[in-house]
């Protein structure tokens, strides 16, 4: 049976396709209208069930007539799906990052999830890029690229960028400055971390994964080897369609191919 | 009736134009939140009134009230013992703070890096936005948080207000200070009222608010049932109006939803499947119109059966002894019961941690949802406590922390529901 993931993130869009194994995957920006981008995604394409997941789930889900799972249980399904042994998984996304730790038979246990500030989020990184003017998929490399220390005490978004200010009106190098943002984040997931219990295996997904500095730190700090997948960032998609897999018609509504998703776009406005 | 209602608000000062702003907002909440639920108690419908005329017939009781020369002292706390209220002849009012609407208002004068109790209480105030607030005659505050001691003193430049001190600790000293306090709040009521408390007049207060907790504790009773006769919503609302409504009244309305109630359970009638799961919600006080995480988790599947909060079990959980004696007598049998809320203000606090267990086990819950108001330190740093208690216990718990507005609705249900995936087996 063919069955779709489907994870609308607050940034970016990710969808799997499912039947033995990953079928196809992608990911795409979110955009202002994440309805109209999910049903651009799902057009043309078939499959037989289909599960939402990521931040907005219950709007897309209502529409299509899909199911939902939190992200947090999507991404411990997923990563569990990757690594059978993985015990902790850290997702850092767009707005939101968590710790989640999972028992031997990958049941979550318990989790952690930053409140309604950015602080540690990808979010987060992305402003200070933009005050950097570094693009944030050049920002971890950038800052592996020293070794200056500087310090960056606050973690509240606002705050930070103020500090960032006066770190370059200093003239510090960005470099130091962008390693510096990096240490605030690692060690705000650290303390999730802690908070949750680690225990190995650990895996660290979402688009934070991408980020070599932050790999690197956090698996420093944590003095443990994270696995990261190859494509970190489908990892909750991946765990949406597995649990479309799963569904055997009661927990998981039935979703027949593109019923309803080519809506009148006009009835979306 | 509704001229009538605007020519006393004008009359009691209110900003007519922002209160109309407000009462036109919690319209389309209620219905929202209250009135989408299926299958409620019909009882509910007194509790739907009131919400419903919120600043109306409840208000010209207490303007009629003060017009025959009666008083009216509005508080904030459970700490505030109301017999003495009562039996002076005047009237307690609960006040509510419980919405975002005022936050801004008060962040003009309060740091921003306030509670959002503090913050909206202050708010009604310099908005002139509460005809509750503005027809009482003095507001009693506590000391139960720095941030409200220090909001008080603030405040008492705009209306009359007296602090209590409640104190830090439970032990002796600290039981002889506050049964001073209460003593002296006595006092400060006889001269505000200019009648006198006597033993009579402070037996038959006991036993009138006595009335009121005994049926309170029989609603939470029933909660206590698989399945759940009425909502966790309706039953914070139930308890949230018996703040501010009459103490005679609002006995005999609940008692009247108990009976319902009891009806339901003899039919095995519940208004959630037998299978959601069951939470217990411990922390920050929820004051109207404040339902957010009740409705998060209600939509979310799960019913709330007990708040172990002061807009719950600690609001009326235990009774004044009512055998009477002189008036000193009476004073301390009021305080030694008032000493026995186990607020997140006193240290330590373990009657609190043994309370949430004993609850967890009394009310069969899956899990327990610790909830505090961001900026309260007291309850953020005794959910640690409560966190290490309940891991022993093996009872799942997930700890939030907010505010009264809307903008984390997304990460709260993310959340929420993620724990109810984890309890729900």
């Amino acid at each position: 049976m063919i069955c779709a993931g489907l994870d609308v993130g607050s940034r970016t869009i990710k969808l799997v396709i499912f039947d033995d194994g990953i079928r196809d995957s992608l990911v795409l920006e979110t955009g202002p209208n994440p309805l109209w981008r999910c049903q651009e995604i799902l057009s043309g394409r078939s499959y037989e069930r289909l599960v939402v997941t990521g931040y907005g789930r219950h709007l897309v889900a209502s529409v299509l007539g899909a199911e939902v799972v939190s992200e947090i249980k999507a991404y411990a399904i997923g990563a569990r799906h990757l690594y059978a042994d993985c015990r902790t998984v850290i997702d850092i996304g767009g707005q939101d990052s968590k710790a989640i730790l999972l028992s031997n038979t990958g049941g979550m246990q318990k989790f952690e999830m930053n409140d309604r500030c950015a602080a540690g989020t990808g979010k987060f990184l992305e402003v200070m890029a933009d005050t950097l003017e570094i693009n944030i998929r050049d920002l971890g490399d950038l800052a592996l690229s020293t070794s200056k220390v500087v310090q960056i005490n606050s973690l509240c978004t606002v705050f930070a960028e103020s500090e960032v200010v006066s770190l370059i009106a200093r003239g510090e190098e960005s470099s130091a400055i962008a390693l510096a943002l990096h240490e605030a984040v690692a060690t705000r997931i650290v303390g999730m971390l802690r908070r949750v219990g680690i225990k190995e295996r650990v895996i660290f997904a979402g688009g934070g994964a991408l980020n070599s500095c932050l790999c690197q730190l956090l698996g420093e700090k944590l003095g443990v080897e994270l696995a990261v997948p190859s494509q970190p960032q489908i990892v909750g998609a991946l765990g949406a369609a597995l649990l479309a897999k799963q569904g055997d018609g009661q927990n998981y509504k039935v979703v027949h191919k593109s019923d309803r998703l080519h809506l009148n776009r006009k009835e979306d406005k | 009736m509704t001229t009538d209602n605007r020519q006393m608000w004008a009359d009691l000062g209110i900003d007519l134009k922002r209160h109309d702003v407000l009462l036109n907002a919690l319209g389309p909440i209620y219905k929202e939140v209250y009135l989408s639920q299926t299958n409620r108690p019909q009882g509910m419908g007194f509790f739907d009134f009131v919400v419903g005329d919120i600043h109306g017939i409840r208000v010209q009781e207490l303007r009629q009230h003060a017009m025959n020369g009666g008083k009216v002292v509005a508080t904030y706390c459970v700490f505030v013992p109301e017999e003495i209220v009562w039996a002076a002849g005047a009237i307690p009012v609960g006040l509510c703070a419980g919405t975002q609407f005022s936050v801004p208002l008060a962040e003009e004068i309060l740091p921003r890096n306030t509670c959002a109790l503090i913050k909206s209480s202050f708010g009604f105030k310099l908005g002139r936005l509460c005809p509750y607030v503005q027809t009482s005659h003095l507001i009693v505050g506590e000391t139960t948080c720095d941030g409200k001691k220090k909001m008080f003193e603030i405040l008492s430049q705009y209306q009359p207000v007296y602090v209590m001190e409640v104190p830090n600790k439970k032990t002796g000293l600290s039981r002889e200070l506050w049964a001073g306090e209460v003593l002296a709040f006595k006092d400060v009521i006889e001269k505000l009222t200019g009648n006198e408390v006597n033993a009579a007049k402070l037996s038959q207060a006991t036993k009138l608010v006595n009335e009121r907790r005994r049926a309170l504790r029989r609603l939470y009773d029933l909660r206590k049932v698989r399945p759940v006769p009425i909502s966790g919503k309706d039953a914070l609302l139930v308890t949230q109006v018996s703040f501010y409504d009459d103490v005679t009244r609002c006995t005999k309305q609940v008692t009247a939803l108990c009976d319902e109630l009891e009806t339901r359970v003899a039919a095995r009638k519940g208004v959630a499947p037998n299978n959601a799961p069951r939470i217990l919600i411990s922390g920050s006080p929820m004051a109207i119109p404040n339902w957010k995480l009740h409705h998060i988790l209600e939509t979310a599947g799960a019913v709330v059966v007990c708040e172990e909060s002061c807009t719950g079990t600690r609001f009326f959980t235990d009774l004044v002894p009512e055998n009477g004696g002189t008036v000193e007598k009476q004073l301390r049998d009021i305080a030694d019961r008032y000493m026995q809320i186990h607020c997140a203000c006193f240290t330590p606090n373990d009657e609190r941690l043994d309370d949430i267990v004993r609850l967890a086990g009394e009310y069969q819950v899956d899990g327990v949802v610790h909830y505090n108001l961001q900026f309260c330190h007291t309850y953020a740093n005794e959910a640690v406590k409560v966190e290490e208690v309940l891991a022993k216990k093996g009872i799942p718990l997930l700890r939030i922390e907010t505010d009264y507005s809307d903008e984390d609705m997304g990460q709260l249900r993310t959340r929420i529901e993620a724990f109810l995936e984890m309890i729900r087996k």
